[in-house]
């Protein structure tokens, strides 16, 4: 009863032991707003990568692929039975992008991958990844008339909308430039400006340029009737594309600090493609394609390289398709398992049954593929929390010399006590239980203000940013609206459980000497 | 011994062990003393020096008795009352009380006696600063029973404790601090304190050496008091022969000796 009385009045009257209960609380406090935000972007980056890369990929060394993707899916499906939740082939190859914008041509290298429409979303969260609500229930390559991104205000009008809008200010355009033409157009007006140079349309084969033989040979016929037939960019367009976001738009400041995308080009607008065919030597291969949507996985490195075009019209440009067979090469096939499959086990497996020397396969789940950056990650949560910890370590050195102070303060009440008969043990759970009140108080506050902190942290990065006149959280870096924060109760149990233990294990070593005080020399002291 | 028990009704002196016998009865008078002391010597040492206090100092006192211990600065007076509460052990020498042999308890044991049937008082009051006066004179009880036996009883534990202070005069100051009070009040509430447990024997090291006369001589007022009313065995330290007049018995130690009594 004594000890209770005492280790409270202790507390209420003892002002030198807030400072270890404020340097606990900022501790536990600093470890769980970490933690969340760690866990927080470890896990949006989880999802992120997993969402795109399916479970696992076998995939073709050779850029030309391998052959028969649905013999290979009959033997995935036969090795790994019901674990195999769905399967899609892809074709993946280095292009170059051009599209013309403000008059000027522009060139990216992109990373072309033909998809399935039908399959690639059952096996990734590719569909979730695009603007169009439409295109998010069921991906399509056909262009949608209007209604890009909802919530997007810097995304200019687009689907059909944009194209019938273009088609007429390119007619206005081609009538005026027919007028000012002396010569049916043949000749420019003197002092006109000259049109900057736009490369060759490569539909169309230029004079006496032959076009390079894929292994099996290209469906010249269809390319034929491509050049002969009027093109009527009002309402036809050509094969669809999906762009990454990032190879279209800029994002950055406008001068009153506010961050805004920037289309270059948008849904409705046309690309051109140049990409290796599948011959020996590869020969460039270039075909127009019309933009019907844009992808957003909000990982920059995806974003800025990824463009998908349908699968059977990339391996009909390449050349994979062997005529004769009928059997059309892909670059890798991924396989997505149920929920709970042991990814590793199904990756042995595959590779038991595709040995990389005999088949040239590489079989990896997609951990293997992501695991430098994942790795990173984990390595860089977990040091952070290390350090961290280390605070609330010194938090709990803080205890021990503020203890040692109480009890040396506190020496002439621990010969009254005695006097009056308190045992040794008694004396020593005083202290004890005075620094497990001080760990007690200290965490609580530290996890209330923790979880406060982190419920509020985008509006506490905003007031940091208004005051430091410095953004915290950059979006032009990071593509989060806000930081992504999850809160572990199994990581708050830990750091209080913790921090309580570092504060008890620090006052153990001044109750031991409160205990062992003689309490003649105790009452003797001044 | 039969009178010294736990809680629990067992004998914390009464049973023989190797250091811990009854007192022989060649030692004894017929009448033998609530608390008797015998060849008691201690040396302190500082430095590697020896500092000798008692020299084998013999002592006894009889239930209710008031005795006065009186003797100058550095003649053992302090020293052969820590011995005697326990607080500390001699290095030669045997302690009886109540007939049992109590300088070689374990420290378990000693506790329970200094918390239950010693009364202690102090010179300079010794009052935990953090507690009221009325939380003051409940620490005994506090620390003799559990947190849930003191709170079955808690009511009539603070109730015997407004008694007592409201017998010593200090009704008006239940829940004031020491530092609120003066000499005179916080000795009143250390005298409070040390009968809270209804001890045995009331061990008052120089309890008016730190007081005016007047409050000194109200402190003796109330202790000859308590001796007279309560046949309380009261044990004074003090170098006020005046103060020391008001007993029954003065011994006189000097170098560490008893020199007469």
């Amino acid at each position: 009863m004594y000890k209770w009385l005492l280790i409270t009045r202790y507390l209420r009257t003892r002002y030198i032991a807030l400072a270890s209960i404020i340097s606990v609380m900022l501790g536990v406090a600093t470890l769980i707003v970490v933690n969340s935000v760690m866990t927080g972007f470890g896990q949006e980056m989880h999802n992120r990568l997993h969402g795109i890369l399916s479970d696992i990929v076998l995939s073709s060394y050779d850029l030309n692929g391998l052959p028969d993707a649905d013999a290979h899916k009959q033997e995935i499906r036969r090795i790994l039975g019901d674990e195999v939740e769905g399967m899609t082939a892809i074709v993946q190859v280095p292009a170059m992008l051009n599209f013309q914008f403000d008059g000027q041509w522009h060139t990216f290298q992109v990373n072309l991958i033909g998809i399935d429409e039908e399959t690639y979303a059952q096996v990734s969260d590719f569909s979730g990844y695009l603007l169009h609500p439409e295109n998010q229930r069921q991906m399509s390559f056909l262009l949608r008339e209007n209604g890009y991104g909802p919530d997007r205000q810097d995304l200019p009008d687009s689907g059909w909308t944009r194209r019938r809008a273009q088609a007429e200010y390119n007619k206005i355009l081609r009538q005026q430039q027919l007028l000012q033409s002396p010569v049916g157009g043949q000749l420019e007006s003197p002092g006109s400006e000259p049109e900057p140079p736009a490369p060759p349309d490569f539909a169309e084969p230029g004079i006496g340029e032959e076009i390079p033989l894929p292994p099996f040979g290209l469906d010249e016929g269809e390319l034929e009737e491509n050049i002969t037939v009027e093109f009527d960019e009002a309402t036809e367009q050509y094969t669809g594309i999906v762009l990454g976001i990032s190879i279209c738009s800029i994002r950055s400041r406008d001068t009153d600090g506010e961050v805004h995308d920037y289309f270059l080009c948008a849904p409705g607008d046309d690309v051109q493609l140049t990409f290796p065919n599948s011959g020996r030597p590869p020969r460039a291969v270039s075909d127009n394609f019309t933009v019907v949507d844009l992808y957003e996985s909000k990982m920059s490195e995806y974003d800025s390289s990824f463009a998908f075009v349908p699968l059977s019209r990339l391996q009909a440009l390449r050349g994979m398709i062997d005529q004769d067979k009928q059997v059309a090469h892909v670059s890798a096939i991924q396989i997505k398992l149920r929920p709970g499959a042991d990814l590793n086990k199904a990756r042995d497996l595959l590779q038991a049954r595709f040995p990389a020397l005999e088949y040239g396969y590489r079989i990896e789940t997609w951990r293997d593929m992501q695991g430098p950056l994942l790795s990173a990650v984990q390595l860089e949560t977990t040091i952070l929390n290390i350090l961290l910890f280390l605070i609330i370590a010194v938090a709990g050195f803080g205890i021990l010399a503020t203890f040692f102070m109480i009890v040396v303060e506190k020496t002439r009440d621990i010969g009254i006590l005695k006097s009056l008969g308190a045992p040794s043990n008694g004396v020593m759970l005083i202290f004890v239980g005075y620094g497990l009140a001080l760990g007690i108080t200290g965490a609580g506050i530290g996890i209330v203000l923790g979880l406060v902190f982190v419920h509020n942290i985008n509006q506490v990065a905003d007031m940091i940013g208004w005051i430091t006149g410095r953004e915290i959280f950059d979006p032009t870096i990071y593509y989060f609206q806000e930081i992504p924060v999850i809160v572990s109760p199994m990581a708050i149990s830990l750091v209080g459980i913790g921090s309580v233990l570092i504060a008890v294990l620090a006052s153990l070593l001044p109750a031991r000497k409160a205990a062992r005080l003689h309490p003649v020399e105790a009452l003797r002291y001044e | 011994m039969s009178s010294v028990r736990t809680d629990q009704g067992k004998p914390v002196l009464g049973r023989p062990a190797p250091h811990q016998q009854n007192r022989p009865s060649s030692v004894g008078a017929a009448s033998p003393g609530l608390l008797t002391a015998s060849g008691l010597v201690k040396t302190y040492h500082k430095d590697k020096v020896a500092i000798p206090v008692l020299r084998g100092t013999d002592f006894e006192v009889q239930e209710g008795e008031f005795l006065s211990i009186v003797g100058q600065s550095g003649s053992g007076k302090s020293t052969l009352l820590h011995l005697l509460a326990t607080l500390d052990q001699p290095d030669e020498g045997e302690i009886y009380f109540e007939d049992n042999r109590i300088d070689c308890l374990p420290a378990a044991s000693r506790d329970i006696l200094r918390n239950r049937y010693f009364g202690m008082i102090f010179q300079f009051y010794h009052l935990l600063p953090e507690l009221s006066t009325l939380e003051n004179v409940l620490m005994p009880l506090m620390i003799q029973f559990g947190a849930i036996k003191y709170w079955w009883k808690a009511r009539w534990h603070r109730e015997r404790a407004r008694q007592l202070l409201d017998m010593l005069g200090l009704s008006h100051r239940l829940n004031h601090r020491p530092g609120e009070l003066s000499g005179g009040e916080m000795q009143r509430a250390a005298i409070a304190r040390s009968l809270m447990a209804q001890p045995k024997i009331l061990l008052a090291d120089e309890p008016t050496g730190n007081l005016d006369q007047a409050a000194g001589q109200e402190i003796m007022t109330i202790l000859r008091s308590l001796n007279e009313q309560q046949n309380l065995t009261i044990v004074m330290v003090t170098h006020d022969h005046q103060i020391a007049r008001q007993s029954d018995r003065i011994v006189r130690l000097a170098e560490g000796r008893v020199e007469g009594s």
